[in-house]
């Protein structure tokens, strides 16, 4: 079962790991913005989370206690922004681009003396006996544990924000303040816990490039990954599952596209590598289109403070 | 106004300055642009050897100072104009796409001395150009992949169509085809000197077509850390750096960019006076590219042949572009006998014979 050449379980099952870090940032960011604020510093607690998440895996010697200190590491960083956002009343926009700046500096001072480690590996969840299975073996069983765990989120915050309490009160808060404030919720409190949030999923993701994808170190290894997460959050319309399927859009063409280019397709190479970008773009441009409640939430950007 | 007044009595001052040490300097402080971080462990950690080195060799008399990932365009002007401003008397610039910011400048300050990497463009008196010959380490490589790969299918990892990239996939091409005529070679363009993420999954698309021998024209190791998954199945070799920490795994050599010869030459003539305009294109036998250590997961027959190119190669008797060599369109380019010209190199626009797809424009 080929296309021209290319396998396209295979493909899938590629697109499937390639998108994770994208995707574990963008639903972050999702509900980071959900509840008001925007973090433009998704890099730069991507490239944090890919160095921290290294380091402590290659000094721990495991991998999940590796991706939790990639977590913790893009939520400390994350913590910033909101003390400068949420205490100091600071501007957004420039804190969130700020922190990218801050973030890759300091991973690339941080990273002295870890080029050319190597990390314990990530092994596969199932075993080979299963993902040797035709086709769903590869796709369905053939995977790292982070692949299902980043699914699983996308589910769980598709249910949060939609069934839940919590969610209500994190989308009341995003989009009107003023009126949370009004029914007694603590607005900055919670902003705070949602940007800590964001920032572990970005750490997250930063680290599944460092210790999964790529697995090694070297300087500004996310290269501009959370820009792409950023870019989805809005064209996705700030909803889990849309973000899901513009991760797994730019993975896969990312990957189809590379692939189209050692199977010989013909078609120039400029096309191919503009398409990820452009094919997202219209993809989830499309599916938002003409359909009502799609906004931005109403107080995105814009800080609170109780005595106004 | 008061900000152009401000460059031109600056420029003034620093023309006076240097004007004053004509016949060699005391000092120099030498500077140096990189394209990526020195951290990527390799084309831009080799040149940071190289400055190095360079500091290594004169000591005080040398002030180094550099900047990382500066990218390519109209950064690079300004950064470029900063650190004329500020005192370097001479200026490195290591990386292809700095070509039209380094001549632009230059002309600015006729007084700093500009290096230019990689490319052809001198066109003030100031402007050196200086280059390595990484396509003879490309045959070396070449060799060693048609004789390695037993699904005869090869991988290139190319970053962007410029003449220096085509240049080795071409002698790549050329040497694997000599010893295993049914190779074929697949060209990945990603269009990028450093995305470890991106070249990783380029690696992967070719392993996922049955590419068993993978080269790479990016800086970073992530091709190799890709190939390192196989377990064994897949050999790659390290890109301007050793990479040495991927000897046990896929890396079967490397090609080094051994910039510190000429760093640290350059520098000297600036200090004592001797110091001219020059085009400099050194090879494996000029220490340049080094050939990384074979390991020892190429059969002993293949390493004696590669290593019996390389020293064709630095002994000047063989060159690897050596007629009869056709276009990719059949059209013939040289000979029988006829060596390429360094001219037709440095402006190589077309694949050779036998190679599949298209350049990118």
């Amino acid at each position: 079962m080929d296309w021209g050449g290319i396998n396209p379980v295979i493909l899938i099952a590629t697109l499937m790991a390639s998108a994770v870090p994208i995707l574990l940032a963008a639903l972050g960011e999702t509900v980071v913005e959900r509840a008001g604020v925007l973090n433009l510093g998704v890099e730069g607690m991507m490239v944090i989370g890919a160095l921290g998440g290294f380091i402590v895996a290659v000094q721990t010697g495991s991998p999940v206690v590796g991706f939790i200190g990639g977590a913790v590491c893009g939520a400390a960083l994350s913590l910033i922004f909101a003390l400068l956002t949420q205490v100091f009343l600071a501007n957004q926009v420039a804190t969130g681009l700020a922190l990218t700046l801050f973030g890759l500096g300091v991973s690339s001072l941080g990273g002295q003396g870890y080029n050319g480690v190597k990390p314990p590996p990530t092994g596969k969840l199932f075993p080979q006996a299963l993902a040797d299975l035709p086709v769903v073996g590869p796709i369905v069983f053939g995977h790292d544990w982070v692949v299902y765990f980043s699914i699983a989120m996308t589910a769980v915050l598709w249910w949060v924000l939609k069934a839940t309490r919590v969610g209500l009160i994190i989308r009341a808060v995003g989009e009107s303040h003023e009126a949370a404030h009004a029914l007694g919720y603590k607005v900055n409190r919670i902003r705070l816990m949602c940007i800590a949030f964001g920032g572990a999923m970005a750490g997250m993701g930063g680290a599944y490039v460092s210790l999964a994808r790529v697995p090694q170190w070297v300087d500004g290894i996310t290269a501009g990954a959370g820009w792409i997460a950023l870019a989805i959050v809005v064209f996705a319309s700030w909803k889990p599952w849309r973000v899901l399927i513009g991760a797994y859009l730019f993975g896969g063409i990312t990957v189809l596209q590379l692939n189209l280019q050692v199977a010989g397709s013909g078609i120039p190479v400029e096309y191919l590598s503009m398409a990820p970008y452009l094919i997202t773009i219209l993809v989830l441009v499309i599916i938002s289109a003409g359909r009502k409640a799609n906004g931005a939430p109403a107080s995105l950007g814009q800080n609170f403070h109780a005595s106004r | 106004m008061k900000r152009r007044t401000l460059l031109a009595s600056a420029a003034m001052g620093l023309m006076l300055a240097s004007g004053a040490f004509a016949q060699g300097m005391d000092k120099v402080k030498a500077c140096f642009v990189y394209v990526g971080p020195i951290g990527d462990g390799g084309w831009t950690y080799q040149h940071h050897q190289g400055a190095l080195a360079v500091q290594e060799a004169y000591g005080d008399k040398v002030e180094i100072q550099y900047q990382e990932n500066v990218p390519e365009g109209a950064d690079a002007e300004r950064v470029l104009t900063q650190m004329a401003l500020g005192g370097c008397n001479i200026i490195f610039t290591t990386s292809f796409g700095y070509m039209d910011a380094t001549n632009a400048v230059a002309a600015k300050f006729p007084d700093v001395k500009f290096e230019h990497a990689t490319g052809f463009k001198r066109e003030h008196p100031n402007v050196s150009t200086y280059n390595a010959r990484f396509y003879e380490g490309r045959a070396v490589q070449g060799t060693i992949a048609g004789r390695m790969t037993k699904s005869n299918k090869i991988g290139y990892i190319a970053s962007f169509p410029i003449p220096e990239v085509i240049m080795g996939i071409n002698s790549y091409y050329l040497h694997a085809r000599k010893v295993n005529p049914d190779v074929q070679l697949s060209v990945v363009w990603a269009f990028t000197w450093f995305d470890p993420a991106k070249e990783a999954d380029a690696a992967k698309a070719l392993i996922d077509q049955g590419v068993d021998v993978i080269a790479s024209h990016t800086d970073s190791t992530a091709p190799l850390a890709e190939a390192a998954k196989t377990n064994g199945a897949v050999i790659g070799f390290g890109q301007a750096s050793d990479m040495a920490e991927y000897k046990d795994g896929p890396r079967v050599s490397s090609i080094i960019d051994n910039w510190a010869p000429y760093y640290v030459k350059r520098v000297g003539q600036l200090l004592d006076g001797t110091y001219e305009q020059i085009d400099a294109w050194e090879g494996i036998a000029g220490g340049e590219v080094l050939i990384g250590e074979i390991t020892d997961k190429v059969p002993a027959d293949v390493k004696a042949e590669a290593e019996a190119l390389r020293e064709a190669i630095a002994a000047g008797t063989y060159h690897p572009f050596t007629g009869p060599i056709n276009k990719q369109d059949g059209s013939p380019w040289l000979a029988e006998g006829q060596t390429a010209p360094d001219g037709d190199l440095l402006g190589m626009s077309f694949y050779v014979e036998g190679i599949t797809g298209d350049i990118p424009k």
